[in-house]
């Protein structure tokens, strides 16, 4: 989790350190491998034999009982031109990214920020606003959902006291995805976690000196607080694109991907393909357009990043 | 004065803000002693609490009882948890002391890894375990927690053992310790607490990785506690109350361990994890 946050400086000290001990220490090759062979192991043969498997059914066709028949690009043609299924489903993932992760980053840097304060009975209010977060993916918490959103739902009640008349906020079109992504918001987490451990680096000279020089609060947020989180928030951003783009449960139990496929997720349409209507090749090649779309986005978030992600070592500038 | 303002308005605002995040779960628990009719009112107690919903609940399957779905859970639970501990430890050792060729490439593979999206690989695995004749077996589930336990497990466990000092190491090979007996009279004692975490959140998550339970299993009889609650999700007449009861005696088992290893929890991805 905390990857992009450690290889920026744990891999300057492996540099200083082999570079120092070339010659005095030895290295040990086969010990080496013979420690790293389980995942190894694993990485072949679950991760990259699939991966390439899976590019070459992508010009398949493949139902699992016979052999896969080459069909070249037939299954990428008929996804962009011919199916009005894949453009829906991949709007409607895109909307989820979009608000949900902005979203979830804003509200955990909040709550981070209230939760980063020395104040007594802390550890309480820490388990009480994560323990959402300690349930939230499971299928547990999507029943409850579906309960709570529905048109007798305990929201509705709640709004009726308002005398607002609500709807049914799950099986109306409108609203259905936003449910969705106020789940996600409120399983905000462990992205809290990793933004108040980022908070507790950053060094407390930096804000009183800034006390001296006579900063303010919101200044001090500005010039000190975010710049010295700008690595957490982008490792927080990468893999919450990721993870946004993959979200399966909540779309699969609380609203089956209606209605009218208003919450058709990309995950759950990638599913359905494969394993209600075993079209594996099919499936592969929806796979390798999400594998495309996330890694050309996390390759934009990296060539961004340089503009406006901080790391102490590169002497206190972003380049 | 003013300090004193400040804490307790830190304090009021925490302790609102903690009872909106845990409302819904609040409200959860009172619904799951409701009557159906009831339950759509936003009153948090039940006139007449139903705990029958829980026995009745217990055996909403003609079948099986939820005992059966729990013993079930737990042990796929039992054989993910053995696997991550025992090989998680192995591979970060590997990557955090020893020096071989190609580390720096497989340890940069390995961070790859965490960011691919699962859907690339899980239809040529299903097909894989679908040719060894795995599909509706807990192998597939329990199997790749034996290969490392994830790459988010053993990034987390080199973080800790560069932490560790190379001091022991050195002291050990002059007493004439090989690697092999370095790693496990040296390391691995010392991993004990990071390895808790490893467990810890293998637990948790695997409890919730629905994605990979209603791919693999398919007979009712192997069902898992999450796949169990969605058969009864997917009823004609759902009785909530019920099923709201069921629901939550299904998130007591990570709720347990989340209490008993709170501090684990919250510092360990903390200090483990972000050690920079």
């Amino acid at each position: 989790m905390a990857a992009t946050a450690n290889t920026a400086s744990g891999n300057e000290i492996e540099k200083k350190k082999s570079g120092g001990n070339r010659k005095k220490k030895g290295a040990h090759h086969i010990a080496g491998y013979v420690f790293i062979s389980p995942w190894l192991i694993g990485f072949l043969l679950l991760t990259l034999w699939p991966i390439a498997q899976s590019f070459y059914l992508s010009f398949t066709e493949y139902s699992l009982l016979e052999d896969p028949v080459w069909t070249g690009t037939d299954n990428y043609t008929k996804i962009f031109t011919n199916d009005t299924t894949f453009t829906k489903s991949l709007s409607v993932t895109f909307m989820f990214v979009l608000f949900s992760v902005p979203l979830k980053l804003f509200f955990s840097l909040m709550v981070a920020l209230a939760l980063n304060k020395n104040v007594r009975g802390m550890n309480l209010y820490r388990t009480a606003i994560y323990f959402p977060s300690l349930i939230g993916g499971s299928i547990a918490v999507a029943a409850l959902w579906r309960n709570m959103f529905g048109i007798d739902g305990y929201i509705n009640q709640v709004l009726a006291w308002f005398g607002i008349e609500g709807i049914g906020w799950i099986s109306n079109p409108d609203t259905s995805l936003g449910t969705l992504i106020l789940l996600n918001t409120w399983q905000f987490g462990s992205t809290m976690v990793i933004f108040l451990a980022g908070l507790k680096q950053v060094p407390q000279e930096l804000y009183e000196s800034a006390s001296v020089d006579g900063a303010g609060k919101v200044r001090k947020f500005i010039s000190i607080t975010l710049p010295m989180l700008s690595p957490v928030m982008f490792f927080n951003l990468v893999l919450g694109i990721i993870g946004s783009f993959q979200t399966f449960t909540s779309a699969f139990i609380i609203t089956k991907g209606g209605p009218i496929n208003s919450t058709y997720m990309y995950a759950m349409f990638l599913y359905e393909k494969a394993f209600k209507h075993y079209q594996m090749g099919y499936a592969s090649a929806l796979a390798w357009i999400l594998l495309t779309i996330v890694a050309l986005l996390t390759i934009i978030n990296f060539a961004a990043s340089r503009y406006w992600v901080f790391y102490e070592s590169d002497g206190g500038k972003p380049k | 004065m003013n300090s004193l303002r400040s804490k307790l308005t830190s304090h009021l605002f925490l302790t609102v803000f903690s009872f909106i995040m845990l409302y819904p779960v609040i409200w959860w628990a009172g619904a799951s002693l409701k009557k159906t009719e009831e339950l759509s009112m936003p009153t948090i107690w039940p006139h007449t609490p139903m705990w029958e919903n829980y026995w009745n609940g217990w055996h909403f399957s003609s079948e099986y009882t939820f005992a059966h779905f729990f013993g079930n859970t737990l042990l796929m639970e039992l054989g993910n948890v053995l696997g991550g501990v025992a090989t998680a430890a192995i591979v970060a050792y590997g990557f955090g002391r020893l020096h071989f060729k190609l580390r720096g490439f497989w340890f940069s593979i390995l961070l790859l890894t965490m960011m691919l999206p699962g859907q690339v690989t899980v239809v040529p695995q299903y097909i894989l375990f679908n040719k060894l004749g795995f599909v509706d077996s807990y192998v597939p589930l329990v199997l790749p927690h034996f290969f490392g336990g994830g790459a988010f497990f053993i990034f987390l466990l080199v973080q800790f053992i560069r932490g560790i000092p190379r001091d022991l190491d050195e002291a050990a090979t002059i007493d004439g310790a090989s690697v092999y007996g370095i790693f496990g009279r040296v390391i691995l004692p010392l991993l004990k607490p990071a390895l808790v975490t490893v467990a810890i959140f293998t637990f948790i998550w695997s409890w919730d990785d629905f994605f990979a339970q209603v791919l693999y299993l398919s007979s009712v009889d192997k069902f898992t506690v999450g796949l169990a609650l969605r058969m009864f999700i997917d009823q004609f007449d759902i009785q909530w109350g019920q099923l709201l009861a069921m629901s939550l005696l299904s998130i007591f088992p990570s709720v347990l361990i989340f209490f008993i290893a709170q501090k684990h929890f919250v510092e360990g991805i903390a200090t483990t994890g972000l050690k920079g």
